[in-house]
């Protein structure tokens, strides 16, 4: 039972105010304890050698030193983080987003990437909307909530999301060009069935209540007499 | 044009102005020509200025200033708050109130059934209109 570690004791001297401890020099070497110390070690407070300094490695003095002072940056210690996620938006959540080809588009919200976009589909059957990032500015989040638990979103990241990079190919002139761009325009297949499978198991959970599915593919629009800042979404 | 709704102890008023706005008080006593002492069962007993209150056809039977429970025991032996809900006006506060806390959601929903009985109505005033001109 003897521990490694003593807890630190705690304050001996308390404050009276900031500045002025409660008990005098005197009484501190007595509460202390040094007195008793000083008395086993033969009335000298006992010391110990100086540890001999390892012999520090001796720099070279450098070759070649600055004219004028070069300044050091500021030291930054700041990580980089996902934008915060505002409470109201969970998995599962019913946003309405504001800009862009969607405006108006009701949308499931799926997860928050790693680069604080948001996952989002339609899903595609219901309103077009396939899966897609989407800023958390550009979206109202409503309080209505889909199940979501059969759904699996663990492959989906940025990455995913990127622009295919290009190989460089030589400048081939006329013909060749034209026969490159009309094979970019399709989506590859394996997009497609990711988005059939996220969306299958969503369908099902969305056509449980009742009205939801047009809900979802009704776009959102404010019409004469709504109030947004008096308005419960 | 005579005065229906007098200021006396016991009127009930509905509050339309601060802290304590929409809430049914009744007024306890009055303190000069401007201002009551009103209460109420979740509030404190307070003054309130006549212009935050507005009158209403309610009003229970009590001494002036009484005690809280007194009070309490009053209003639930009048049952100011069925009256006061199954009232034309107490109904209409409680469907502003639910109009107001409607979800994006509910509204859709408000719209399709709104649709679905005009629907409905069109018809039968179609089928109407054919009996009348045959």
């Amino acid at each position: 039972m003897a521990p490694q570690q003593k807890k630190p004791h705690a304050c001996r001297n308390p404050d009276l105010i900031r500045g002025v401890g409660k008990y005098s020099r005197s009484k501190m070497y007595h509460k202390r304890g040094l007195w008793a110390i000083k008395a086993k070690n033969g009335g000298v407070f006992p010391k110990h050698e100086k540890k001999a300094e390892a012999a520090a490695p001796v720099e070279k003095p450098p070759k070649f030193y600055p004219a004028d002072d070069v300044k050091k940056p500021l030291v930054n210690k700041r990580k980089a983080r996902p934008t915060k996620l505002r409470a109201s938006i969970t998995p599962g959540t019913v946003l309405i987003i504001l800009a862009g080809r969607f405006k108006g588009k009701r949308v499931v919200f799926l997860k928050q990437l790693t680069s604080g976009l948001l996952l989002v589909t339609g899903p595609f059957k219901i309103n077009g909307v396939p899966l897609r990032r989407v800023n958390q500015s550009y979206v109202i989040a409503t309080s209505t909530k889909v199940d979501i638990s059969g759904v699996n979103v663990e492959k989906f990241d940025d990455k995913y999301f990127g622009k295919k990079v290009e190989k460089k190919k030589k400048k081939g002139e006329g013909e060749f060009f034209e026969a490159e761009k009309e094979e970019k325009n399709t989506l590859p297949e394996d997009k497609k069935e990711d988005q059939k499978s996220v969306d299958a198991a969503l369908i099902k959970s969305i056509e449980t209540v009742p009205e939801l599915k047009s809900y979802l593919g009704a776009r959102f629009s404010l019409k004469a007499g709504m109030k947004p800042h008096e308005l419960v979404f | 044009m005579p005065f229906k709704r007098y200021v006396e102890i016991g009127r009930i008023a509905l509050v339309n102005y601060g802290k304590d706005y929409g809430k049914l008080v009744v007024i306890v006593d009055v303190i000069d020509q401007n201002r009551a002492l009103v209460d109420s069962p979740d509030m404190v007993r307070g003054q309130m200025n006549f212009k935050r209150l507005t009158l209403t056809d309610l009003k229970i039977d009590i001494k002036r200033v009484p005690n809280k429970k007194t009070l309490v025991a009053a209003l639930e032996a009048a049952d100011i708050k069925n009256k006061w809900d199954n009232s034309s006006w107490g109904r209409k506060l409680i469907v502003q109130k639910k109009r107001a806390s409607l979800n994006d959601f509910d509204r859709f929903k408000i719209m399709l059934a709104k649709i679905k009985k005009a629907g409905v109505v069109r018809q039968e005033l179609a089928k109407l209109k054919k009996e009348t001109t045959a």
